[in-house]
């Protein structure tokens, strides 16, 4: 894996653990059928079998929002749009194996976008803002995707970091277009009439702006995990599995290394440009503070905690990011601790659970339940053929 | 022509601190090849233990050795609890410990210690030397800055060269199993370059810290992107690299924030990784051939 190994890189323990990244992410690449052992109901066709489990979500989601009060709604809205950010991460560490703590950055590109294009008299339609800003930010994604392609492992982590420390000094430096340290207020689109009276029909509560924007997120978070997951099980994502796993194999069986990377972070970028235009609604205001390190560190948490490389797992992580910072900062509040003080003792919890994650279970929440899973049934399958 | 002088001038210095922490840095990689991205918050928390003792009523001197020895003590722990495991594994799966390690430590900061910005003050006057009617950006804080850095260089440099220990641990670095063959206790030897790292780290961040007279939880973040981009810049196995390496960035760092502007000087570090990462990848100083597995 290693493009620098000089004799001092393999010591005696390297051997034993070499595949281990690719135990620890089979697990929770192994697709639901043969995860579960091809008893289940849902179809063996990948495409339908998407298709319904986005019917089933998306039900779901509706029933979730309209059965919670308004708080818990925009809550939602923070969930979606980690959710959105992870999930092109998880493709990206995942599945390519390529580790980015720049998305942060790249989120802020998708939200100044949204925030620069809603602020104006008569708006664009809120899908093309969006598709703007997915556009945006999948150039500057290709761009550092290029950069990224030739490096690995901390060389890409420290090439990321030194992204996301130094692409909000834009925002600083262009202080008249985009706003210095305050940052751009984003007004919010018009709910269109048609929602408002879907909303009463269907549940008799008031359509508020809230809710309609809790609606835009959770509907981009569904569409974009869609899309991502026929990708990964596709040929693309098989492709990409190979450049993970086995650079020379891969090489020698005809795929390019360096257009497969991009494509990654391309793809990758594209689905943070959406999370950044999901931030600027959902937040209402984007300004560099909101797209430190601590947000691309952030996402990397729930993709690690969830398990790299599985969609569910940055949906449970994104989760986690939004509701143990509350309950939390209660519990340090309680402990007679300021707020701001309060709220760091999350981010305490999450790296030590980063660390804790990768020493002892380093294929995640999803992915270790799935090893379990998998190891029962072997062994199970195993009694039968003896027996 | 004032402004060209004071902003060399002020790049040296900076620069120098850059080096020590690429230094610290370069040490980790060198024994385990893992890059600490820990490094800056481990800094910044010995850091403000030192700051809490001087504003305790201590001498800036005792704050300055407690941070040093708290350095050595958090270095040896962490490098034997959590880096152990992970080394010589993945390279990914390191990389996220030291991150997890960086958003730990940072926030363990700010419940400690809070959120505020605090005033720290340096331990030599920090008004310029004058040439005539004119300004210097160098004052007696500045030459101790410079001097402490010397100092750590000469002292690595004695360690490496002159000492049986040194000669174990660049042993352990080159080759583990043939130096654990010849009896030298491995194990140990990278607990130490972890400890010795995590001094030089403290000292960065306690030079640092004087220099920009105010600090945050958050006041090395910065640091430790800068020692990355410099440590690279040398080639991150070269220890003289790293030194060569800090001070160049140090000073384009210095005329970009000068000319250019403040905000621009994160933006400028990361061109200037990105631009030797393609053109020379091995460094500035490579000789070794990059090969594949």
């Amino acid at each position: 894996m290693s493009d620098l190994q000089t004799p001092a890189s393999s010591p005696a323990s390297g051997a034993a653990t070499s595949d281990a990244p690719t135990t620890a992410t089979a697990a929770s690449n192994a697709s639901s059928v043969q995860a579960t052992g091809g008893r289940t109901l849902l179809p063996r066709n990948t495409l339908l079998r998407h298709l319904l489990v986005l019917v089933l979500c998306a039900v779901g989601a509706v029933i979730l929002l309209e059965s919670t009060d308004l708080g818990f709604n925009a809550q939602i809205g923070y969930v979606a749009f980690y959710a959105i950010a992870a999930g092109g991460l998880t493709l990206l560490t995942g599945l390519n194996g390529q580790i980015s703590l720049g998305h942060g950055a790249l989120m802020a590109v998708g939200a100044y976008t949204t925030a620069l294009l809603l602020d104006v008299e008569e708006p664009l339609p809120l899908v093309v803002i969006f598709l703007a800003a997915i556009a945006l930010t999948s150039l500057v994604g290709a761009v550092v995707g290029v950069a990224a392609a030739r490096l690995h492992g901390p060389y890409l982590a420290g090439a990321t970091l030194a992204l996301a420390v130094g692409l909000p000094g834009l925002a600083l430096y262009f202080r008249d277009f985009l706003g210095g340290e305050q940052g751009l207020t984003v007004s919010s689109p018009d709910r269109p009439d048609w929602f408002v009276e879907g909303i009463r029909t269907l549940s008799g509560n008031s359509a508020s702006g809230v809710k309609w924007i809790a609606y835009i997120a959770v509907a981009c978070l569904l569409v974009t995990y869609f899309l991502l997951a026929n990708l990964m099980r596709s040929r693309i994502g098989r492709t990409w599995r190979a450049v993970r796993d086995q650079e020379v194999a891969a090489e020698l069986s005809g795929i390019n290394l360096g257009t497969w990377r991009v494509l990654a972070f391309l793809v990758s970028a594209a689905a943070a440009g959406l999370a950044g235009a999901v931030l600027a609604l959902v937040v209402r205001l984007t300004a560099p503070t909101a797209f430190t390190i601590v947000l691309s560190l952030s996402l990397l948490t729930a993709i690690v905690i969830g398990g790299l490389g599985s969609l569910l797992g940055a949906l449970i992580g994104s989760a986690l990011l939004v509701f143990l910072p509350r309950a939390l900062r209660d519990a340090g509040e309680s402990l007679d601790m300021d707020a701001a003080q309060a709220a760091e003792i999350s981010y305490v919890v999450y790296g030590v659970i980063l660390v804790l994650v990768m020493l002892f279970a380093p294929a995640g929440l999803v992915g270790s339940i799935r090893l379990a899973w998998m190891k029962q049934r072997a062994r199970r399958a195993g009694a039968r053929t003896r027996g | 022509m004032q402004q060209f002088v004071n902003l060399t001038l002020g790049g040296v210095i900076t620069g120098a601190v850059y080096a020590a922490f690429a230094l610290a840095l370069v040490l980790i990689w060198r024994s385990t090849r893992i890059v600490n991205f820990a490094q800056g918050a481990m800094g910044a928390l010995t850091t403000f233990i030192a700051l809490s003792l001087i504003e305790g009523g201590q001498s800036y001197w005792v704050g300055l050795v407690v941070a040093l020895l708290a350095g050595l003590v958090i270095g040896a722990v962490i490098e034997r609890v959590v880096i152990r495991p992970v080394e010589g594994g993945p390279e990914l799966n390191a990389v996220i410990v030291t991150l997890g390690l960086f958003i730990a430590i940072q926030a363990l900061i700010s419940v400690l210690f809070g959120v505020n910005q605090r005033a720290f003050v340096a331990p030599f006057s920090t008004i310029g030397f004058k040439a005539g009617d004119f300004t210097l950006a160098l004052s007696p804080n500045t030459l101790f800055t410079l001097g402490a850095v010397l100092l750590v260089m000469v002292g690595l440099t004695a360690l490496f060269r002159f000492t049986r220990v040194g000669l174990a641990m660049r042993a352990s670095a080159f080759g583990q199993e043939v130096a654990r063959l010849l009896g030298v206790r491995v194990g140990r030897m990278l607990t130490l370059g972890w400890a010795l790292a995590a001094v030089v780290g403290s000292l960065a961040g306690m030079l640092i810290a004087a220099e920009v007279t105010f600090v945050a939880p958050t006041f090395m973040d910065a640091l430790i992107v800068f020692g990355f981009v410099a440590a690279v810049l040398g080639g991150l196995d070269s220890p003289i690299g790293a030194v060569v390496g800090g001070l160049l960035l140090g000073l384009a760092l210095s005329y970009v924030r000068g000319y250019l502007g403040d905000e621009l000087v994160g933006l400028a570090a990361l061109v200037v990784l990105v631009v030797v990462l393609l053109v020379r990848p091995g460094g500035l100083f490579s000789t070794t051939q990059t090969r594949r597995a």
